[in-house]
């Protein structure tokens, strides 16, 4: 049993017009085998806590903490932190030039374990996965993301988390730009993480039909940089239906 | 660099950056979209082409060994617009080779690796067939090919097929110390050979090589320059090919302050293959500059040119030149040229820029292409995001490009100890 607590986390960036600040006090905590949907308007922050949770260096945390079983995250390399059990699957992955697939998955599966895999079952394991997952075999000797579309690319993230095993999972709109059937795939493919892995999942959508696949225990509502009410699956069926008008209002009102 | 795209008969020439996926020149846009400028292709039944010949084109560039038709160069001329001038001193002035014929000559020359079937002597002046295929391009290959007394000649025996490499160690013994070398290599009739030159240590060396290659005949020529950081070597590397043969020049350029080699193919019948594959990594201070024309001057032959270089510190500079000229009586060709560069660290400079001239468009295919992307932040947020802890993250994505040129070289110990070398070119700059 594994918990990750954020804390009271502000972040801001660095821009050409100076400091922004983007997440305002952000508190969450996520235990093994929950599942948490967070749900929030664009550029409420959302993918800002994603790349903070996993060490992206543009990312700068003025104030809070993320703990991870008691260790202080943020005192961990990007690398670190995936070798420490964390996973973010990006909202846009990105290309790396000269890197295979296959190289690139031994060589983080060597990384995050410590040790090489064994070549023979490896293999058979990252062709099994990219069967389920309906991946092109072939897809294996191309460069990482390099011209995959963009549900191709959503999909390889999963890959690397099926096969990577995390303790948390933070899926950063994992579910936009996919169809409706590798929706499906990607989906199985989470909740296969989550039951023989007894991962623990922040999931960032803005689209309740993901959560008919993956269902949360926990939906919390993002707006400017913050959580501004959590509850159960139910509130996840209220913003569909009514948006986040209320929601801003208040943000605006408290101005 | 200029992204407007010179013309020579309707078809795009002249000095391109082109972007493929995830590789731009500011390498922002790793979008997955294919630039359909990446590659260019001309081909098929056309009509023949008029090519506006001037000053510009390939077919025009003087050659020949009189010193009197190359003036200094003063680094307007095209040829050498890119290249440091004041750094080639050393090898671009009518002077002979230092200590020559003495024990303390500034480079010395080991062949090892040949057995039967395999002559090995020395040309002077005048001696067939010193000269019968090199044809000096620049003043560097003129001064060099005046001054080298001797010329080392390896001839491959008619149907002799050598198995091991056929290496030849050529070191420098001090930094500024004036080389003039000249190799002629004669690959006889259905022979088949790889032969591996290996430059090392110091010196100011200029370096000419020939290689006739015969019919039938299958040669791969492996330069490797592995100098120390104050060497100097410029080089002009000929080739004839002869009918239905194959012939492959490989140049991996890793050390010296500034290397600038020129390799130049032609033709001298039909139904050859003829492949000029580089790598090139270099470094803070360092210039290296690849010259690449391939001459389409008879039918039906083909040709493939790959060269990829990795960059790193802030003055670290590449340049890569390929010129195709494919002549009006060059029916039947097929042509390919490709430069990729990448660059790892801010303030390096890659040059990238591939010429087609093509006189006839009854040809199999021509192509070129060319790009200059940046390993950034973003890849390496990616990878590190992934466990991959910075230092490999770096080695996977440099050796992940340069490893389609290293699989191109036929010798399994060269191979091994380029895996070492990138390692160490990594290290260098402390990243
Ligand atoms: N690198 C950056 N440079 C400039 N602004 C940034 C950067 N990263 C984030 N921001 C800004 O911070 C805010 C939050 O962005 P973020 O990507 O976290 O939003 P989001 O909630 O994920 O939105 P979306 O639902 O559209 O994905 C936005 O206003 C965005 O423009
Ligand atoms: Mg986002």
């Amino acid at each position: 049993m594994s918990t990750l607590e954020i804390k009271d986390l502000h972040v801001s960036i660095e821009t050409d017009q100076g400091t922004k600040d983007i997440l305002k006090g952000v508190s969450l905590t996520i235990n093994s085998g929950e599942i948490h949907a967070i749900m929030g308007p664009n550029g409420s922050g959302k993918s800002t806590l994603a790349s903070t949770i996993a060490g992206h260096p543009r990312y700068e945390v003025t104030k809070g903490e993320i703990l991870l079983d008691g260790e202080d995250v943020l005192e961990m390399g990007p690398d670190e932190r995936a070798q420490a059990g964390l996973f973010l699957a990006m909202q846009y992955p990105v290309e790396v030039p000269g890197v295979t697939m296959t190289n690139f998955l031994r060589t983080a599966k060597t990384a995050i374990d410590g040790e090489a895999p064994k070549l023979r079952t490896w293999t058979k394991e990252v062709k099994q996965a990219m069967e389920t997952l309906r991946i092109d075999a072939d897809f294996a000797n191309r460069n990482v993301n390099e011209g995959f579309s963009g549900g191709e690319k959503k999909r390889v993230e999963i890959l690397q988390l099926e096969l990577f095993k995390p303790k948390f999972a933070v899926l950063d709109e994992t579910d936009s730009g996919l169809d409706i059937d590798a929706l499906r795939v990607v989906s199985e493919g989470v909740n296969r993480a989550h039951q023989e892995n007894n991962m623990g999942t922040l999931l960032i959508t803005h689209y309740t039909r993901i959560l008919n696949y993956i269902k949360p225990s926990f939906v919390h509502v993002f707006v400017d940089g913050k959580v501004a009410e959590q509850g159960g699956p139910e509130l996840a069926d209220e913003l569909e239906a009514n948006g986040y008008d209320r929601f801003l209002a208040s943000a605006a009102a408290s101005v | 660099m200029t992204e407007t795209p010179e013309k020579v008969a309707g078809v795009e020439v002249g000095q391109r950056r082109i972007s493929i996926p995830g590789f731009t020149e500011e390498g922002e846009n790793l979008a997955a979209e294919t630039n359909s400028a990446a590659d260019h292709s001309h081909g098929g039944l056309g009509k023949p082409k008029e090519v506006t010949a001037g000053a510009g084109s390939r077919a025009n560039r003087h050659t020949g060994f009189d010193l009197a038709h190359f003036p200094e160069p003063t680094g307007r001329e095209e040829e050498w617009r890119f290249t440091p001038l004041k750094k080639l001193a050393g090898v671009l002035s009518d002077t002979p080779t230092q200590g020559a014929g003495t024990d303390q000559e500034a480079v010395n020359y080991q062949v090892s690796g040949t057995v039967e079937g395999v002559e090995v002597s020395s040309l002077g002046h005048g001696d067939a067939p010193r000269g019968d295929v090199l044809q000096p391009a620049d003043r560097a290959a003129v001064v060099g090919y005046r001054n080298a007394e001797r010329a080392l000649h390896l001839k491959v025996t008619q149907n002799t097929e050598v198995a091991e490499p056929i290496r030849v160690d050529i070191t420098g013994r001090a930094a500024g110390a004036r080389a003039n070398g000249h190799i002629v290599i004669e690959a006889e009739p259905h022979s088949r050979a790889v032969v591996v030159l290996e430059h090392r240590g110091s010196a100011d060396f200029n370096g000419n090589v020939e290689v006739k290659v015969g019919d039938g005949a299958t040669v791969s020529l492996i330069s490797l320059q592995r100098w120390e950081d104050d060497a100097v070597h410029v080089g002009q590397h000929d080739a004839e090919v002869g009918k239905d043969a194959t012939y492959k020049h490989v140049a991996v350029t890793l050390g010296g302050s500034t290397v600038r080699l020129n390799t130049n193919f032609r033709y001298a019948a039909e139904g050859a293959t003829a492949q000029m594959y580089g790598l090139y990594f270099a470094d803070a201070g360092q210039h290296i500059e690849h010259r690449t024309f391939v001459d389409h001057n008879s039918p039906r032959n083909s040709s493939d040119v790959l060269y990829k270089g990795a960059l790193q510190g802030a003055t670290a500079r590449s340049v890569w030149v390929g010129d195709v000229l494919i002549r009006k009586e060059a029916e039947g060709t097929d042509s390919y040229e490709k430069n990729q560069n990448l660059v790892l660290t801010d303030g390096a400079r890659a040059d990238s820029v591939p010429n087609l001239e093509i006189e006839t468009g009854l040809i199999e295919g021509a192509g070129h292409a060319s790009s200059t992307g940046r390993f950034d932040d973003n890849h390496l947020f990616y990878l590190m995001s992934r466990g991959i802890p910075e230092d490999i993250a770096r080695q996977l994505v440099v050796r992940g490009f340069l490893n389609e040129i290293v699989q191109k070289i036929e010798v399994p110990s060269i191979r091994e100890s380029l895996a070492d070398d990138l390692e160490r070119e990594l290290r260098i700059s402390g990243h």
